[in-house]
């Protein structure tokens, strides 16, 4: 029905446009209450994030994380099933990398980064794989699931941290630091023998490549695949899939699975690109932009490309604001949320003006 | 464990369990008018930062309380127009509403007061008092009672005992009221309230209203008498934890006091002790914060009776034309 009403490109394009344009537009409103120039306060998030190799090292590494957390969430959806537990199954993936890189002694780091993707991936899909089986099996909301595994999780590794990965002379809950021969080259060792120049300080790394990859296997699998053509049939209708022959319990595991591998593989990149640690809040809510970044990028793989890069520039934007102006970090978790709202929950409140614009602009023409 | 470690832990249980239990009843009510809610953590975090903002300017807890809850309805008047209105979808609304909680009590806390998201402490009347219940000195030295009635019960701020007196009124609107019954049948069968020409509308946002309304004071108590001012993310998981009370109620308001106080219990015991050791077992304290989390996915497993949420939870309701 609402398909018809608009042209694919003003649905794909111009909704999450106008909803990412009234997030900001509210956003300012904010930044103007509290005393500062919205404008001014732009222009330093671009010059942060977005102005020098320095601050594109900042902006791509956080971008790789929200491509691995918003396909996560994505791949979800397109089951129709919220995963709202990103969050606590990237916690369990940086486990996976922390055990990998922590009690493997690896000749090469290329070793160590294929091993810590897929133990990553391992347990993710494990911490996800309950939640699924309990709503598969016994009809347990994976919301409400999902989310007391994040919990669990947050518990889980707080254990974890502080009395069985600690070093013994640390007083801080966090792992040992990795050996230094499994620093993943970050992009100026990429680009540098390409004869360009970038900041050596930014920790985007090649885990960037991978989610990108990811993102590209993300749509051949839904799109070109018997196993996506399923998913996407068991989202869009439970009784037609289910009329067809497909096996709820089949697809929701798997999709949940799947899902979960990518939200843990997202560790590889906070916690081995970043800090060569596991420390207790590795994932710093990467888990829940995967939200947005979802919602904003209509839950395909390549769509959401674009909104991670944005999350990317407004993570780094923020830091840059933070340190720059009073306005605190917290300020992108504003925008955050008025992504959510606008391009998730208001949704008809900003599609229906549009589509009777496009129908009496039709009955025109 | 000696009887005043006891008393104790069941005097902390009674104050850790009432900001869960305005919660829980607050999200009883919504979910039971088929609007699922999982912005009650939000919306706490929001009725305790305007509580405590509002406390410190008035030097008085009741006008920041009445802060906290305006804030509070404001939010779920947010979540009612984003799910009954314009029929979106109730869970991601509710996490909208939790990231927009977090950020703004931050960047207004810091705009108003400059203490890195926090308000100043809370001294005096800016706070809710102690109150000593009548005989509460004068039973104290009998056995069993004394300490129950004169430590236990006694002595909390006013909002402890409102929410006690919040759970027979809740059962008495839910069931014995024509306002409870149809709250009840819109959050089963909306066609059938519609047909009956009762608003479905209407009702639910009501139930929205009282929602934000029992949040709101589940806020303020955080702010101006469990703590003495804001701090950032204060709620620390409370609206969470209140929604696996309501699971594990199966969404009914005496068994939301149990589950509550349950929960309750288990913080205040990881408060008191690091680790407990069981004898062949030492459970550390991460496994007793977990443990609200862990119950309620037992629960909802089935392995333990089964929670069944009201039947048009979740769903938008389209009048038919």
């Amino acid at each position: 029905m609402s398909t018809k009403a608009m042209p694919r490109w003003a649905d794909v394009l111009l909704v999450p446009l106008l909803s990412l344009v009234i997030a900001f537009a509210l956003s300012a409103i904010v930044i103007l209450a509290i005393g500062e120039d919205p404008v001014e306060a732009m222009r330093l998030m671009i010059v942060g994030s977005l102005g020098s190799t320095y601050g594109w090292g900042y902006t791509l590494y956080y971008t790789t994380n929200f491509l691995l957390t918003g396909l996560a969430v994505s791949i979800a959806f397109q089951a129709r099933l919220f995963n709202i537990g990103g969050e606590g199954q990237a916690l369990i993936g940086g486990l996976g990398v922390a055990l990998i890189c922590l009690f493997i002694p690896w000749p090469h780091w290329s070793l160590a980064f294929v091993a810590a993707i897929l133990a990553s991936a391992l347990f993710g899909a494990i911490w996800a794989s309950i939640p699924a089986w309990l709503q598969a099996k016994a009809g347990s909301h994976i919301v409400i699931t999902t989310i007391m595994f994040n919990f669990i999780a947050a518990s889980l590794m707080n254990y974890m941290l502080s009395h069985v990965l600690r070093p013994a002379r640390s007083m801080d809950p966090a792992t040992a630091r990795f050996p230094a021969d499994l620093r993943l080259p970050r992009l100026a060792d990429v680009l540098e023998p390409l004869g360009i120049e970038f900041s050596r300080s930014g920790p985007a790394n090649v885990m960037l490549f991978v989610a990108l990859a990811a993102c590209l296997l993300g749509y051949v699998l839904l799109w070109r695949t018997r196993l996506g053509f399923e998913i996407r049939a068991f989202g869009q209708s439970e009784p037609a899939a289910h009329y067809a022959g497909i096996s709820s319990f089949k697809i929701i595991m798997l999709a949940m699975i799947l899902s979960g591998a990518l939200a843990g593989m997202m560790a590889v990149n906070s916690v081995m690109g970043g800090p060569q640690r596991l420390v207790m809040n590795a994932v710093e809510g990467a888990g829940f932009i995967g939200i947005a970044v979802a919602l904003m990028g209509r839950s395909h793989p390549i769509g959401i490309i674009a909104p991670a890069l944005l999350f990317g520039f407004l993570f780094q934007g923020g830091s840059e604001l933070a340190i720059e102006t009073s306005i605190p970090r917290e300020m992108i978790v504003i925008i955050q949320a008025l992504v959510i709202m606008f391009t998730g929950a208001l949704d008809n409140m900003v599609r229906r003006p549009l589509e009777v614009l496009f129908l009496m602009l039709r009955r025109r023409g | 464990m000696d009887l005043a470690t006891l008393i104790q832990i069941l005097e902390s249980t009674l104050r850790l369990a009432t900001p869960l239990l305005f919660a829980c009843l607050a999200g009883l009510f919504s979910e039971r008018a088929g609007i699922f809610d999982i912005g009650l953590e939000g919306k706490l975090l929001i009725g305790a930062f305007f509580s405590a903002a509002v406390a410190f300017w008035s030097g008085s807890a009741i006008v920041g309380l009445m802060a906290g809850i305006g804030a509070s309805v404001l939010f779920a008047l947010i979540h009612g127009v984003a799910s009954i209105t314009f029929r979106g979808n109730q869970l991601i609304s509710g996490v909208a509403i939790n990231f927009l909680a977090a950020g703004m009590t931050v960047v207004i806390a810091q705009s108003w007061f400059r203490q890195g998201g926090r308000t100043p402490a809370l001294v005096g009347d800016a706070r809710f008092h102690r109150l000593d219940l009548p005989f509460a000195a004068q039973v104290r030295d009998v056995p069993i009672i004394g300490p129950i009635y004169g430590q236990v019960m006694s002595g909390h701020g006013i909002l402890v005992y409102l929410g006690l007196v919040a759970v027979p009124l809740t059962w008495w609107i839910l069931y014995r009221t024509r306002f409870g019954l149809r709250l009840r049948a819109v959050g089963e069968n909306p066609a059938a309230v519609d047909t009956a020409g009762v608003s479905v509308v209407r009702l639910r946002y009501a139930a929205v209203v009282i929602t934000g309304v029992l949040c709101g004071i589940g806020g303020a108590y955080l702010s101006t008498s469990l703590a003495a001012g804001f701090v950032k993310d204060m709620s620390a998981g409370r609206g969470f934890i209140a929604l696996a009370a309501l699971i594990f109620a199966k969404w009914r308001p005496w068994q939301a006091l149990g589950a509550v106080l349950l929960f309750g219990a288990l913080e205040a015991m990881a408060n008191q002790f690091p680790n407990v050791n069981l004898g062949f077992v030492t459970l550390p304290n991460q496994f007793m914060t977990a443990l609200p989390y862990i119950l309620t996915v037992i629960i909802l497993a089935g392995f333990v009776g089964k929670a069944i949420p009201p039947r048009a939870g979740g769903a938008p309701y389209v009048k038919e034309r």
